[in-house]
């Protein structure tokens, strides 16, 4: 049995729709895991105990644990506790907290590293500690950490495929379907492979329009 | 007690970390449309004393006043934030290394405090920005990052910052110190425009002419105390303590 891609073009309505699926639960948790991120990175340096230890805990769960297993619990898992979430809400929780911890320690990190004097500034204005943490602290640590947050966005989008499992129709799962259906392993999977490479160019052309706008602050 | 005869009042101010004092019962009083320049070694206390008036660093002993309302009340933590972030909105401060917003354009840096905090519009914010920047010789700059910006220009802008909230008082914490040589009229002439406009203005400064020539008044501290106090042909011409004429000196010299 040799290769033979003509077996594709049948399949272009179902690979589609896996491209635009894959696309939105990466687009959906890479918000979760940019705004969740920042408010880890708050919480972690600036909360008190009680919120911060749990908040910790739950990051380090996050952290330590792999992906798949995350996704598994949230899905299957949660739903003896009387959560039932529908598969793509369980995909962007789970990739959304497990990168939101990533970038967090992004984050916290430039966080400290932002001058003191600028949080003295913003103070000596009148603002209050809050106001001069959501005006001036975090938008220059986050614009600070940019290309590591591109990074882990890339890894978010390959990981998506995770999502699969859990019966998400994204691409990965599209391209299963296919198989299924002609047995032709090697050319869906590279069709897929193909079709994840020119969404991650795209992603890499929209994260290096937001660093471009960014450039003049340097 | 809580009579106030002077627009600024500072009343046995005491500060240490630890056990080492580093404000010793300190008291001042700045008039209205005053300047007063504060002038002394490196770790004299005198850019303590300038930011326990602001209560950037608060102090251990005493009472700061500002026109009739202290500015370290002892209050609870909530009320005492309200409390202080009130009271910063009538003191403008100017930093050494500038503390210019580095991810905002000019035009935000100096706009961004009144729109949070006095809820200006945006075509008042815009038109406010246009007079603060004008008024430093900053205009033409409105639209440009700190980034690209000399280190005079810098501080222009943080000047004009700080008096887009329109403070009662303005404190400058060597404001100068940072700048190449060249730089630094551009900035002493801002400053001099504002003595002429009679604002309240508490300086800390190594520029001995430039205190010598706008000022009202001169403090010369040494450890944590006020050694000399006067006019400043007294305590630069005919200085009475010896600690100020060594310290002149050595100034003269370094300068030389």
């Amino acid at each position: 049995m040799g290769l033979d891609f003509s077996v594709i073009p049948p399949f272009y309505g179902t690979l589609l729709l896996g491209v635009l699926w894959t696309i939105a639960i990466t687009a959906a948790s890479a918000l979760l895991s940019f705004f969740g991120g920042i408010l880890l990175a708050v919480i972690a340096l600036y909360a008190p105990a009680i919120i911060r230890l749990p908040v910790r805990f739950i990051a380090w769960l996050f952290m330590g644990t792999p992906l798949l297993l995350q996704l598994f619990l949230i899905y299957f898992g949660l739903v003896q506790i009387g959560i039932d979430l529908p598969a793509f809400v369980a995909g962007v929780i789970g990739l959304g907290f497990h990168f939101a911890v990533y970038n967090s320690e992004l984050i916290q990190t430039a966080m400290l590293a932002v001058d003191k004097g600028q949080m003295e500034a913003a103070r000596t204005l009148g603002l209050s500690r809050r106001q001069a943490l959501v005006k001036v602290v975090v938008p220059q640590a986050v614009r600070d950490v940019l290309p590591p947050i591109g990074n882990n966005m890339i890894a978010l989008l390959k990981d998506s495929a995770l999502v699969s499992v859990i019966g998400v129709s994204e691409l990965t799962l599209s391209a299963q379907r296919a198989i299924g259906q002609t047995y032709r392993a090697f050319e869906f999977y590279a069709a897929a492979a193909v079709l994840y490479y020119i969404i991650n160019l795209g992603m890499e052309a929209v994260i290096r329009w937001f660093e471009n706008r960014n450039r003049l602050y340097r | 007690m809580t009579e106030t005869k002077s627009f600024v009042e500072i009343r046995h101010a005491q500060k240490s970390y630890g056990t080492l004092e580093v404000l010793k019962d300190i008291s001042l009083n700045v008039e209205r449309g005053q300047i007063v320049a504060i002038i002394g070694p490196s770790g004299s206390g005198k850019s303590t004393l300038l930011r326990a008036i602001n209560d950037l660093d608060p102090l251990t002993g005493g009472e700061v006043w500002l026109d009739g309302v202290q500015v370290n009340k002892n209050l609870p933590h909530n009320q005492y934030e309200k409390h202080i972030n009130q009271m910063r909105q009538d003191i403008g401060m100017v930093f050494q290394h500038f503390n210019l917003f580095p991810h905002l354009s000019v035009r935000d840096n100096v706009t961004m405090a009144p729109k949070l905090l006095k809820k200006i519009s945006d075509k008042e914010a815009d038109k406010l920005a246009e007079e603060q920047l004008d008024h430093v010789g900053m205009l033409e700059r409105i639209d440009y990052y700190p980034a690209q910006l000399s280190g005079g220009q810098k501080q222009r802008v943080a000047i004009a910052r700080a008096l887009a909230m329109k403070p009662k008082l303005m404190l400058f914490d060597e404001a100068t110190s940072a700048l190449d040589p060249e730089l630094v009229e551009e900035v002493n002439l801002v400053m001099k425009k504002l003595a002429q406009e009679h604002m309240t203005m508490i300086i800390v400064t190594h520029e001995m002419d430039f205190a010598a020539s706008v000022c009202d008044r001169v403090l010369f501290m040494d450890k944590g105390v006020v050694v000399e106090e006067g006019p400043p042909e007294q305590v630069f011409k005919n200085p009475t303590q010896e600690r100020t004429r060594n310290f002149l000196r050595k100034h003269l010299e370094g300068a030389k």
